[in-house]
């Protein structure tokens, strides 16, 4: 029993100390612009800074991070760890899934018996939409929780990672055309996305897929819906490809691979359509053939490799900002 | 015991009385009505006790169509000395008994369990709604010759899914022969799956699983589809969306014999208050869009809603603390049913003898109760109303098991002074009358 706790809202604003300092980094709605910005900036820092450097410099020294992933994913998980080991932290991982929650024990209970064992980090991943601003309400005031990705809600550390890939290549976003092609109903990346480009001010934010495959009220989201790739894709700078999930086949939201890949894949040929400096990007893992052709992935505008360099810059950075320690020296 | 209530501002939908009387009461029953001016003393009336209610409301006590009660299944949550308690306190002199998977009625001997306990406790009168289906299960008929001769008011399977359509149309003209009103929870489970909030702008924002609207409206459809061949007496349970609201206008006007209610927090709620994740309006239908919202009080306004109810959902703390989706829905309710409905006449949504009549005689008259109305004859369930007291919501001064409220905070105007249930005090104010 937890007599004592009082359910309520679970504000995102809460991610925010005074002096807009990051105490959580929860999800991008509702962050201002400059704290996107710094994320960036930081991480241009990391980027730049030659490993041997780092690991001068270890930021999170004597701290502990601990990666809660109630939903697999050794990527992402791997690359939160090594963002956190060259920053000095301990880093203990628990597969979570596996564990205590199928025994019954409630969310609640598991991070009260984790945040006994001394973290001064939670990085979180769950399948349930708000279970990161959960832990971060409910948590010890001491403990920060970094979201790695809840239910199809947000994934903040990615779309930071790919808008500093834009921003690494075209600059500015004002004047940019922004396409995001696939599964974007499922999709707590593309929300992310969506969420820092219109925050950046991106000139045009579309978002191209079939109805089955775009939520209800996106365009309240401040994205354009486009059902043809031939329309959507026209003039873009830069066209981030979703991952399709070979389960949606099941939920009839799509007839075939094949169907989707002829209506949908993005190939030189339908390239051809976007500005001629476009670049490609892809959170990944890719499903060749199927979203993206091999020639466009592996071609000269794609991106996708940059995109996994900058997601270590990108989780070191945000990691760094929450545990409030700046760089010394070290610009770029 | 005889009661004579002088001078307060009487309210009865039923005769559409609105006008400062005194009200005789003896043995339980409303004997009768004296209006200003008039002589006519009821012969042999000697009162016990004279109570002057001079700048009060008094009306018929409410008759809440659902409130989920708990005992014995979910005792943790609530028990019925708690609730029923709690509903004297705040008007509510009748309770509908909506039955659960953990807390269901499928024989007589499940519902005699509850009306002993509650003649126990004796603080409102509680009907109960028997199981439409074998422990909801939605496949087998429950004992339904039994649950009428146990005295049921209506059958329903809650917001359990029936088997299929044929098992549909046979529970209907089962429960038709039993001449039961069938309380139907209009939801189609194909199109809602395991969706917990409106399908729109705020739950693709969160991420949130979703329940479109036509997950209801489907539902409606084919129940009224269904009536026109089965004869069946429908209630239709906790309206949400605007096009269910459409076809039960249609219906009405087509003469079925259909009925509806809405839960009063969808009056006042929409899916922006679930913005932060708030598990407290996490409920079942989802809080829907502002035009859902319009749309439903313009029904309570031309009469296609008949009843405004609670919906009463008392909750321990923890089946409210974990992520949105595994939350469980629903309100503790019956403390803000009267509170709520009363704003409505403040901000001129609704006036308040349309208020009173959602609240006591349509919702009595769906059960075929007595109650409701301050006819005489009809039982003396009673409310003395301040309307100029100002107070505030506070979870800490409940009287339901389940402090799971989202109105904590709010300021309401207007609180119940005594409570009567046949013409015995069942709940008095100890505060003064601040007129």
């Amino acid at each position: 029993m937890h007599s004592h706790l009082q359910p309520g809202p679970l504000p995102a604003s809460m991610q925010l100390a005074s002096g807009n300092a990051l105490k959580h980094f929860l999800t991008i709605e509702g962050l201002p612009s400059t704290v996107l910005k710094a994320i960036m900036a930081r991480a241009e820092q990391f980027v730049t800074l030659p490993a041997k450097q780092q690991k001068k410099a270890p930021l999170l020294r004597g701290k502990t991070v601990m990666n809660l992933f109630f939903e697999n994913s050794t990527r992402t998980r791997v690359t939160f760890e090594i963002a956190a080991q060259r920053l000095g932290a301990d880093v203990i991982n628990l597969d979570i899934r596996t564990s205590s929650a199928t025994k019954g024990e409630s969310l609640l209970d598991t991070v009260r018996n984790l945040e006994a064992m001394n973290a001064d980090m939670f990085v979180v991943r769950h399948e349930h939409a708000g279970a990161a601003q959960f832990i971060a309400r409910y948590a010890a005031p001491h403990i920060s929780v970094l979201n790695a990705g809840d239910g199809r809600h947000a994934h903040p550390t990615q779309a930071m990672l790919d808008m500093f890939t834009i921003w690494q290549n075209k600059g500015d976003f004002e004047h940019l055309r922004v396409g995001i092609v696939g599964d974007v109903l499922h999709s707590r990346v593309a929300r992310s996305q969506i969420h820092a480009l219109t925050t950046l001010r991106t000139g045009e934010v579309r978002v191209i897929a079939p109805k089955t495959l775009i939520p209800t009220g996106l365009e309240g989201m401040g994205a354009k819906v486009f059902h043809t790739m031939e329309e959507g894709l026209r003039d873009l700078d830069v066209v981030i490809m979703l991952r399709l999930q070979r389960e949606r086949m099941q939920g009839a939201l799509l007839p075939s691979e094949r169907e989707f890949f002829k209506l949908y894949g993005l190939t030189e040929q339908r390239l051809q359509l976007t500005h001629p400096d476009s670049i490609v990007m892809h959170p990944g893992p890719i499903n060749r053939g199927v979203e993206i052709s091999s020639e466009v992935a592996d071609g000269e505008r794609s991106v996708i490799l940059e995109q996994v360099t900058n997601g270590i810059a990108v989780r070191m950075a945000v990691m760094s900002m929450i545990m409030g320690s700046t760089m010394a020296g070290g610009g770029a | 015991m005889n009661l004579l209530i002088k001078n307060a501002r009487v309210l009865d939908a039923a005769g559409e009385i609105d006008e400062v009387c005194d009200v005789c009461v003896a043995d339980g029953f409303i004997l009768t009505l004296i209006r200003q001016g008039s002589s006519d003393w009821p012969t042999d009336f000697q009162p016990d006790e004279i109570i002057e209610a001079q700048g009060q409301y008094l009306f018929a006590g409410i008759v809440d169509l659902a409130a989920w009660l708990r005992e014995p299944g979910l005792d943790h949550k609530a028990i019925l000395a708690t609730e029923t308690y709690a509903a004297a306190t705040s008007g509510i002199t009748s309770l509908c008994y909506q039955p659960e998977r953990d807390a269901g009625f499928n024989n007589a001997a499940q519902v005699n369990l509850i009306k002993d306990i509650n003649a126990k406790l004796n603080y409102a009168t509680v009907h109960v709604i028997g199981n439409l289906t074998l422990s909801l299960a939605g496949e087998q008929l429950s004992n339904i010759g039994g649950l009428r001769r146990a005295g049921c008011v209506a059958l329903s399977n809650g917001w359990e899914p029936l088997a299929n359509l044929r098992v549909m149309r046979r529970a209907m003209e089962y429960a038709t022969t039993h001449e039961f009103t069938v309380f139907m929870y209009p939801l189609a489970h194909e199109l809602a799956a395991d969706g917990c909030a409106h399908e729109g702008e705020v739950a693709t924002c969160l991420g949130l699983p979703a329940v479109p609207a036509v997950a209801e409206t489907m539902a409606v459809a084919q129940t009224l589809a269904l009536m026109e061949m089965t004869g069946t007496r429908v209630h239709f349970c906790r309206l949400s969306a605007a096009g269910s609201v459409r076809l039960i206008r249609q219906a009405k006007q087509d003469g079925l014999p259909v009925s509806a209610d809405v839960a009063v927090h969808q009056l006042f709620l929409s899916d922006m208050n679930i913005v932060d994740f708030d598990p407290l309006c996490h409920v079942k239908p989802p809080l829907r869009s502002h035009a859902d919202r319009e749309a439903l009080l313009q029904g309570l306004r031309d009469g296609t809603i008949d009843a405004i109810c609670s919906d009463h959902q008392p909750h321990e703390v923890d089946a409210k603390l974990a992520t949105f989706q595994d939350t469980e829905p629903g309100i503790s309710a019956l403390e803000t049913l009267l509170p709520l409905a009363m704003r409505l006449v403040q901000t001129q949504e609704l006036d308040l003898l349309t208020v009173l009549r959602k609240l006591t005689y349509a919702p009595a008259s769906i059960i075929q109760s007595e109650a409701g109305r301050l006819t005489a004859g009809a039982p003396a369930d009673l409310v003395l109303f301040n309307p100029d007291t100002a107070w505030t919501l506070q979870l800490e001064k409940m009287h339901s098991m389940g402090k799971n409220t989202p109105f904590a905070g709010w300021n309401f105007t207007g609180s119940v002074g005594r409570t009567f249930l046949a013409g015995r005090t069942v709940y008095q104010s100890s505060a003064k009358n601040t007129m």
